[in-house]
């Protein structure tokens, strides 16, 4: 490794009696804007200023902020994490750290390490359908400036929201998936982010995916970490999804306790167009994940389904919107959370429609099983209706498992252990139908059994996907 | 010496003195019943008496607390097992309402139950082709609707199919104590005929029933050894089957006092 103190910038001037977590991030944009500016995909520049300044207003978020009233980043915050600002290459080979297969998906596989993407050249990857590019911002930022300033920031620009300025300050590259008009992908995009490094650490990274009329495509976006330090990660991904264009995406996180991860999610969606996220956090530290979906055309499908298992002191927070901007359109969430010893959930579920979006159809669900006592859980809908002619449901239950079932299945003589590994099995299962790739289903049904008998504490030497 | 051996052997099940409250409230006030080997039991008694009590904690349901007596099964202190060990035991109740359980497919509760029971008695995992051959040919035996066993455990089955369901189960499992509990309430006299059947096909003598019910109904198909009346938590009277069709025509009320 050759990401010592002297290639990676940090943060070393704070020291505990710092007032503010922001200041050591504001002097090291200022000291090296330039440097930043100069290792930056392109695109990712003209905003960046702007970003900055609006960094410097809002600080990072505080559970006194509504929207992040659930989550605490102060602690993970306060580490002295490096930077890679000079876009030094981290010598790993994916392939070798990575044993990385779902059986049976024959994906179009990725690596990005840390929040570079990985140098494809020796990928054994299939050949990608003719106009499909699958490459780094900053290479796509050279190579068709055009199509990517069309698009880039123009969701996460509008958002009031430290953590998204933080990463329109300091996010220089990130993954570019384009996919043309009609183009339809028949094998999932597999996007394994690997977070690799000898010193505590810091990714930010923005991506971006077009996935153009009438064109179909899965993403899955794996997460891990190999290494034992902290590790920060905040990612902004924005999707563009066309006219009559089908999106998939699933994020699946299986990180160390270490590690805390800020992820956006932004996803628009045209007329027409059927989208499904699919929000997977098996293991985990802190995890914070900002959705919202914009349906911005007539006849939107939209599913927003997600899940969270978790021990220890893991938190996962779900902050999700869907936006209903146009009428007709038909919205569908359901999270679902297995809370056991001292870990936090939090869920969000904003559903705004629009005062000219008559005839939506919304449903949002969140229900939640706490193991333990110590488990704590707290579900928040918030309904925005300005349209009268509309249907929307919403529901949170938190409970615990059902002792009912629990007796009915033991009178037949299955152990308790295994009993509750059934129902909790069972109570996933309806997000897990969800998967509309069959061999990353029968992949997730074995890894949430696994997880769940307990035996995935650790990561399981990352071999999650 | 040699008769009371024997005598042991052929007990099945004694319960002795036994009471048993809920929050705090007891429900059973001192229940004896011994049922020996072949023997079947009827159990009536009117609502709120104490028999789905009875059945609880016969199997162990937590929700039931045992405050005196006990409970001999076998020679052993059933009171001490887990309720997974005293299925595993042969102790198999119909529920007299069957619990539904989303997400948990049939198929998966079936084999998880068998596998459970194969493995307290020590014996290998039933093979794939060995469990869809049972599970064939003890649908048939209910006339159970194939369908239900693709779905998930008793999830949107009418009243009638959970029943049907309960003696599938018992079927597959085949038990050495079966408890019934209402098994017959709600069943038109196709279904019920069914589920007498399924417990005539399990008679043997090394087996027994508990029947719980309150119509002498079922007791045309089958025919009980014991009728016992329970009341406020006691068995107030005990006779062979024509109590039970005395009960039919007089109702309870004479025997309360
Ligand atoms: N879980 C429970 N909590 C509180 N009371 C109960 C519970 N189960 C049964 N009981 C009470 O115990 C008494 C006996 O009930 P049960 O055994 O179901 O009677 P039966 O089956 O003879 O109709 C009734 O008064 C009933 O209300
Ligand atoms: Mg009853």
């Amino acid at each position: 490794m050759t990401n010592s103190k002297t290639d990676i910038q940090t943060t070393t001037s704070r020291k505990k009696e710092a007032v503010v977590l922001e200041q050591p991030y504001i002097e090291l944009y200022e000291q090296n804007e330039e440097t930043i500016h100069i290792h930056s995909a392109s695109a990712l520049n003209h905003g960046r200023r702007k970003a900055f300044e609006k960094f410097k207003e809002l600080g990072f978020p505080t559970p006194r902020v509504e929207i992040y009233k659930y989550t605490d980043l102060r602690e993970p915050l306060g580490v002295d994490y490096g930077l890679n600002i000079k876009r030094m290459n981290f010598p790993v080979n994916p392939y070798n750290v990575f044993k990385c297969d779902v059986p049976g998906i024959s994906a179009y596989l990725y690596f990005v390490v840390n929040d570079a993407f990985y140098p494809m050249e020796n990928r054994k990857s299939h050949p990608l359908p003719e106009g499909v590019i699958i490459i780094s911002l900053r290479k796509a930022s050279e190579d068709y400036p055009e199509l990517v300033e069309k698009y880039i920031s123009k969701l996460a620009e509008k958002h009031v929201d430290g953590m998204i300025a933080f990463n329109g300050a300091f996010a220089q590259d990130g993954f570019f998936i384009y996919v043309p008009k009609n183009v339809v992908l028949d094998r999932p995009i597999q996007i394994v982010n690997i977070m690799r490094s000898d010193v505590d650490f810091m990714a930010n990274s923005h991506n971006l995916v077009i996935v153009e009329q009438g064109a179909k495509a899965q993403v899955l976006v794996c997460d891990h970490t190999v290494d034992d330090v902290r590790f920060f990660s905040n990612r902004v991904t924005e999707v563009f999804v066309g006219e009559n264009a089908f999106y998939e995406h699933y994020k699946l996180e299986n990180v160390s306790r270490k590690t805390t991860e800020v992820s956006t999610l932004l996803i628009a969606q045209e007329q027409n167009s059927n989208v499904l996220g699919n929000i997977l956090t098996l293991h985990n530290g802190i995890t914070r994940n900002n959705i919202e979906i914009d349906l911005d055309g007539e006849n939107c499908e939209t599913y927003l389904t997600g899940m969270t298992l978790s021990d220890g002191r893991q938190v996962v927070d779900n902050y999700t919107s869907i936006l209903h901007n146009q009428p007709n359109s038909h919205s569908n969430e359901k999270f679902k959370y297995i809370l056991d010893e001292e870990s936090k959930g939090g869920f969000t579920g904003r559903l705004f429609v629009a005062k000219d979006a008559q005839k939506t159809l919304a449903y949002q669900n969140n229900k939640n099983i706490l193991l333990n006592h110590t488990a704590k859980m707290r579900t928040k809908p918030q309904l925005e209706i300005y349209a009268d002619d509309v249907k929307c449901s919403h529901g949170a239950t938190i409970g615990q498992l059902d002792e009912k079932a629990m007796f009915y299945m033991r009178q037949r003589g299955i152990s308790e252990k295994e009993a509750r590994m059934l129902l909790m099995y069972a109570f996933t299962a309806d997000v897990i139908d969800n998967i509309r790739i069959d061999a990353l289903k029968d992949r997730i049904k074995i890894l949430v059994e696994k997880r769940l008998r307990g035996e995935l504490s650790k990561c399981e030497g990352c071999s999650i996907c | 010496m040699y008769f009371s051996t024997r005598l042991l052997v052929c007990i099945m099940l004694e319960i002795k003195n036994l009471h048993a409250s809920v929050n705090g409230k007891e429900i059973l006030k001192g229940v004896d019943l011994t049922v020996k080997k072949g023997e079947i039991h009827a159990i009536m008694g009117p609502n709120g008496s104490g028999k789905s009590t009875l059945a609880s904690v016969i199997t162990g349901n937590p929700t039931f607390e045992v405050t005196k007596g006990n409970v001999i099964y076998e020679g052993i202190d059933l009171l001490e097992l887990d309720p997974e060990e005293r299925a595993g035991a042969g102790i198999f109740l119909s529920f007299q309402y069957p619990i539904e359980i989303p997400g948990v497919s049939m198929v998966n509760f079936m084999r998880a139950a068998i596998n459970a029971q194969r493995k307290y008695r020590d014996e290998e995992p039933i093979s794939a082709t060995e469990f869809l051959r049972l599970m064939r040919e003890k649908k048939e035996l209910v006339e159970m609707d194939t369908q239900l066993t693709n779905r998930s455990v008793n999830e949107g089955f009418s009243g009638g199919e959970k029943k049907r369901n309960e003696i599938f189960q018992m079927a597959m499992l085949e038990p050495k104590l079966a408890i019934l509990d209402e098994t017959d309430s709600g069943l038109d006299i196709d279904a019920l005929r069914v589920v007498a059947n399924g417990v005539n096909k399990l008679k043997s003598n090394e087996n027994a029933s508990i029947v719980i019910t309150h119509y002498q109904r079922l007791l045309d198909y089958i025919v009980p050894d014991y009728v016992h009346v329970l009341h406020d938590g006691k068995i107030i009277k005990t006779g062979d089957k024509s109590l039970a069709l005395e009960l039919e025509e007089k109702g309870y009320d004479w025997l309360k006092k």
